[in-house]
């Protein structure tokens, strides 16, 4: 059966790509320390020496729309460009093309459905920064195929907050019984406190410290518990209105599990948003 | 009211070069082409197909052509489709980093929670 080598949850920052590549009078004060933070993270998957990445994601209005909006989506094609027109114009991100392992997507499709889960799929799905901005702090490389995984946290209704870990605990068993020899990692990202088009926007720091001191800790000791108590979807518009992307992160406590602590936590105060990354390592810290 | 319609405006817009151009400079021409043309655009079918009952009221109408965020937020259009277009229309007039997008919060300040429903 495939092996999950690692499991990693962060922040999609946008500016990241044209803030480490940024030179001269361009390049912004606080560059030099974001990168050598990502690249200790990027570190933390190196080492794990996966094949393939599920990727787990937010469609942040480019192909998926209000007229025919899936709440969970998986991919099933070979191939997936990636980034838009906006996304080059806003944030410099390159046009990409990533493979696909549709294997493994078929074997999510049925088996979540089995489980429970009502999937969508698309065979043509062209991807956006959610999925792209893991790629380029992780593995910029891009040579290894991937099965997106897309949640929707941005176009009310949603689902709750549970029902993210609960697809997220049915991912990891899923993987976990695919007959394959290869090394998985299930990359998820999403939002601390975030505000979008509204009043908060912008600031020097996140729109709520306090809630992303808080959330930080409920990912690094992977408490549950804790956080789904706390948690709900009314409660989510408190610390910032694009807040309900920490439910991504709550989907990727579900896959390393309740009470696993993460092995690696790495934080950096940014204006606008937190940044923070998570890795496990579900079979041991690899040598 | 419609939320939706509103979100279809700034989408379709914001994915094409031309139009966000057009609505910056030309936001009443704009605004009333796309009405005729493409309000009633069915985007994940067919070409040729098309709804048939879809306009904006006057008020939302006014709204687009006065680029006026503030009443497009109150309104519960969604606030990531807002502020990504009027970025690509503003943020060129920057004279200095993030100068646009700060100043698009401040005009919200008189908001409180809980913010306009934007669920559609």
């Amino acid at each position: 059966m495939a092996s999950i080598v690692a499991v990693i949850a962060s922040t999609h920052h946008p500016f990241y790509y044209r803030a480490s590549t940024a030179t001269g009078a361009d390049r912004p004060p606080f560059a030099d320390e974001w990168t050598a933070k990502i690249l200790a993270f990027r570190e933390t998957l190196t080492r794990a020496r996966p094949d393939v990445l599920v990727m787990v994601g937010s469609d942040h209005f480019h192909q998926l729309w209000l007229d025919n909006m899936p709440q969970f989506l998986v991919g099933k094609a070979p191939m997936y460009d990636a980034n838009w027109y906006n996304e080059e114009r806003e944030f410099g991100l390159p046009r990409m093309l990533l493979q696909g392992q549709e294997d493994l997507s078929a074997h999510i499709l049925r088996n979540g459905l089995d489980e429970g889960f009502d999937l969508a799929f698309s065979n043509e799905l062209r991807i956006d920064h959610s999925i792209t901005c893991p790629i380029i702090t992780l593995r910029p490389e891009a040579d290894l195929p991937i099965v997106p995984i897309y949640t929707n946290i941005f176009a009310p209704p949603l689902p709750q907050p549970k029902r993210f870990v609960a697809l997220g605990e049915a991912i990891r068993r899923i993987i976990e019984q695919w007959p394959s020899h290869l090394r998985v990692a299930v990359i998820g990202t999403g939002h601390l406190s975030l505000e979008l088009g509204g009043p908060r926007q912008f600031g020097p720091h996140g729109p709520d410290p306090a809630f992303d001191e808080k959330a930080v800790g409920w990912i690094a000791n992977g408490d549950l518990d804790g956080c789904l108590r706390e948690v709900t979807l009314d409660s989510l518009h408190t610390p910032g209105n694009a807040t309900h992307g920490f439910m991504d992160f709550m989907l990727m406590m579900g896959v390393a599990g309740a009470g696993v602590k993460a092995d690696y936590v790495d934080t950096l105060d940014l204006f606008h948003t937190m940044e923070a990354y998570f890795t496990w390592y579900p079979e041991g810290r690899p040598a | 009211m419609s939320k939706y319609l509103l979100n279809k405006f700034l989408f379709t817009v914001d994915r094409d070069p031309a139009l966000v151009e057009r609505y910056r400079t030309e936001p009443r021409e704009l605004v009333t082409w796309w009405e005729e043309t493409t309000a009633n655009s069915l985007l994940n079918c067919h070409s040729g197909e098309a709804s048939t009952w879809l306009a904006f009221s006057e008020a939302e109408r006014d709204a687009l052509i006065a680029h006026d965020h503030v009443r497009l937020f109150e309104m519960g259009a969604h606030p990531f489709l807002t502020l990504t277009l009027f970025i690509a229309m503003f943020e060129q007039d920057n004279t200095e980093p993030l100068e646009f997008q700060k100043a698009y919060g401040a005009a919200l300040a008189a908001f409180s929670l809980p913010y306009p429903d934007i669920a559609t």
